[in-house]
């Protein structure tokens, strides 16, 4: 056996390199104004003014086909955008579930009229998304869901909690996973559905985090008649359709880049001290920053090539989470700074980035659930 | 997918090393004979001139494809100095000089000096110093040196080896005639920076078989009734061991392509940092995969290990190289940082 996994060196094309000065330049103004801790938070950080301005230049949806109103340009074109907004600290947040995952679904399950009606909203960065797939009894455990939707004449009628929703409170929609019905496969009778958030009986809810921000919630669904037509797929082919986005949602630059601020404010404050072991630590980061851009980039061209890298996005993931969990407590160790929001930046990227890092091997798939994929994929399970 | 030289390259050293890469060659080789039948199938492969250009008779492959044969000399763990001789016939082409025939050339370094043409001084733990008939050497710190090729005199190597019971000959060299001296643009650092790359490589190879093994004991290791690898705690720790393979190969394919590419230290001083960092995590989960049996003699798996133990500190350590990415990182820049990222040059 050699290992299973398919890592393809793959570069980026000349076009990809003449649009990241444009990205460049571009950010350079954006950003101008943009404060430190947001920056920190990269696509944690939303902000709408923004989002509409990336929309304008006609970035996102960079890769869909033109006839859904994209540009019909590679997914390495559009990695570059990402790396470039992460990187800078831009706040990517608002649009970046839809540019990455909601859109494309749509464009793939999706009728002609979900992608006349909802596309637009997207490409212009005002239409926002959110994923409903986590709920009270169902994290790791993703097919234990229960939220229903009961199909009553032309609506169905649906009755549940989705919790950890990352942005609801912040988008029109959101792409839910829902039971449709009950089979004996424990993958079977689950169904996806666009949900108007405004509809009655929604009710979404804050839940704060322990860095005392908004960023997820609890939405609540009672007797929520959603049209029929707003299924997307196929009926009781949900977790078929949730998983083939799954290679999409793991393997991007946000699976490493997290803690980047971090490590750039490394490099700025040992540029004035004569520090060996801090300059040593740099450049083994800068190590493992440099394989995994490398290691990210080779999925997007497999994407590119309409490939399925699931089990290679899988390994991004953990490793990324991995490395972006420990700049933190590297730069803890080499500066012995106490992290302050009101301190330097440095002290303010720690501050931040200390108190978010648990989340970076949650959200997304956990670390233990990465690992078990990884494991199968090695013919252990 | 890879071009039709790599491929056949590929192919090639697959079989030639499956057929005679035994753990019989590997025991005897480690007893200080040398695996002729190997070797020579190697040679009539022509896989020591990959990186001979075309017109000295060589293959005229990349570095990409020279990176395959290092690769695969570390999931083998052949015990053969292939890699040097690759290198050795990449030096002696940027020369203009071609691959001496039925030779074993090694990579020298150490005090050396050149006057008439005679090289002295020490070559210290030379890789496979005391099977190589010939030595490369780069006589010189800037970029006014001199390439040079010399004999290797019986009766001048020691017979020492490293932990992996590899030869790593001390090669004494008083006033030898130099078979070609060459002025050359680049400086000794090129043996240093090639020998990471090659080594970096090794070590990925080294680190697919220590996933290979695992994953077969796992799978074959029955306790408390069932395959040891049916436990979600093995299961666990084979993953993480996987994800660093995974690393170290893309680490090492991104270095072997980036000399290709011009030749940065970015790609191929990570690429040393990287595995090296892999090689703590995987040794340790490797060993504790296959519990005792893993420390005997008798099991292969120390075949991997113990030459990863000794590579990793070849040609600069990970700490060596990452301070070297550090320092550059630092004097540039935080606002070049990520810039340097993108562009793979530092």
């Amino acid at each position: 056996m050699n290992t299973p996994f398919n890592f393809r060196l793959t570069k980026f094309p000349n076009e990809a390199e003449i649009l990241r000065h444009e990205v460049r330049e571009f950010l350079s103004d954006a950003l101008k104004d943009v404060p430190k801790e947001t920056r920190a938070e990269t696509w944690y950080g939303a902000d709408e003014n923004f989002s509409r301005k990336v929309g304008q230049q006609g970035w996102i949806g960079l890769n869909w086909p033109k006839e859904h109103g994209g540009a019909g340009r590679s997914s390495m074109e559009r990695y570059v955008i990402l790396e470039e907004m992460l990187t800078a600290g831009a706040p990517v947040g608002a649009h970046w579930i839809s540019d990455r995952q909601s859109g494309p679904l749509i464009i793939r399950y999706g009728t002609e009229k979900h992608q006349k009606e909802l596309l637009p909203g997207i490409l212009k960065g005002e239409s926002y998304f959110c994923i409903g797939m986590s709920e009270p009894d169902s994290g790791s455990d993703l097919a234990a869901l229960r939220t229903k939707a009961e199909k009553k004449g032309d609506i169905y009628l649906v009755n549940g909690t989705k919790l950890w929703t990352s942005g609801a409170h912040r988008c029109q929609y959101m792409i839910a996973l829902f039971r449709t019905s009950q089979e004996e496969d424990r993958h079977g009778g689950f169904s996806q559905f666009i949900v108007d958030l405004s509809l009655p009986g929604v009710t979404i809810r804050p839940i704060i985090d322990l860095a005392g921000r908004h960023h997820f919630n609890e939405v609540i669904f009672e007797d929520v008649e959603v049209p029929q037509d707003m299924l997307i797929g196929t009926e009781g082919n949900g977790w078929n359709q949730v998983t083939a986005e799954l290679a999409l949602e793991r393997s991007g630059p946000e699976r490493y880049l997290s803690s980047y601020m971090l490590l750039q404010e490394l490099v700025n404050e040992f540029s004035n001290k004569n520090d060996d072991e801090g300059v040593t630590e740099i450049g083994r980061q800068m190590s493992h920053l440099t394989t995994l851009r490398q290691m990210s980039v080779s999925v997007a061209g497999m994407l590119d090539q309409g490939e399925n890298p699931a089990l290679e996005a899988s390994v991004v993931k953990d490793l990324g989470a991995v490395f972006e969990q420990e700049l933190p407590n590297i730069a803890h160790r080499l500066m012995g700074l106490e992290p302050d929001s009101k301190g330097t930046d440095f002290q303010r990227y720690l501050a931040i980035l200390t108190q978010i890092s648990p989340s970076f091997s949650l959200r997304g798939g956990t670390r233990e659930i990465l690992r078990g994929i990884i494991a199968r994929g090695l013919g252990l399970r | 997918m890879l071009n039709e030289t790599s491929q056949l390259l590929s192919d090639s050293v697959e079989k030639i090393f499956s057929d005679h890469v035994t753990k019989d060659c590997i025991i005897s080789a480690e007893k200080g004979e040398w695996p002729e039948s190997l070797w020579n199938e190697v040679i009539e492969n022509g896989l020591n001139l990959v990186l001979v250009p075309e017109n000295l008779g060589g293959v005229g492959g990349s570095w990409f494809d020279a990176g395959i044969l290092f690769k695969a000399i570390g999931r083998y763990q052949a015990p053969i100095p292939l890699a040097e001789n690759i290198v050795a016939g990449y030096l002696l082409g940027l020369g203009e000089v071609p691959f001496p025939e039925n030779s074993i050339i090694t990579l020298l370094d150490g005090e050396l000096q050149l006057s008439d043409n005679k090289l002295s001084g020490v070559s210290h733990r030379t890789p496979f110093g005391n099977h190589s008939t010939h030595g490369v050497a780069i006589i010189g710190d800037n970029s006014k040196s001199k390439l040079v090729l010399v004999p290797i005199l019986d009766n001048s190597t020691s017979d020492d080896k490293n932990i992996a019971l590899e030869s790593r000959s001390n090669i004494e060299f008083k006033d030898v005639e130099a078979l070609h001296v060459i002025d050359v643009d680049f400086s000794s650092d090129l043996i240093l920076k090639i020998g990471a790359l090659m080594r970096s490589c090794q070590i990925a190879g080294g680190l697919e078989s220590l996933l290979d093994q695992s994953v077969r004991y796992a799978n074959e290791r029955i306790q408390f009734g069932r395959p040891i690898a049916k436990f979600q705690a093995i299961q666990q720790e084979l993953a993480v061991l996987a994800t660093h393979v995974a690393a170290s190969g893309v680490a090492a394919d991104y270095a072997s392509s980036s000399m290709d590419d011009g030749g940065d230290e970015l790609a191929i001083a990570s690429a040393k940092s990287r595995v090296d960092d892999a090689i703590s995590i995987c040794a340790s989960i490797a060993h504790q995969v296959h519990g005792a049996i893993g420390f005997t003699y008798e099991h292969g798996l120390h075949f991997s290990t113990r030459r990863l133990w000794s590579w990793r500190a070849e040609y600069g350590s990970g700490g060596y190289w990452a301070k070297i990415l550090g320092e550059k990182a630092v004097s540039n820049g935080a606002d070049n940082f990520w810039p340097s990222i993108t562009s793979g040059k530092i």
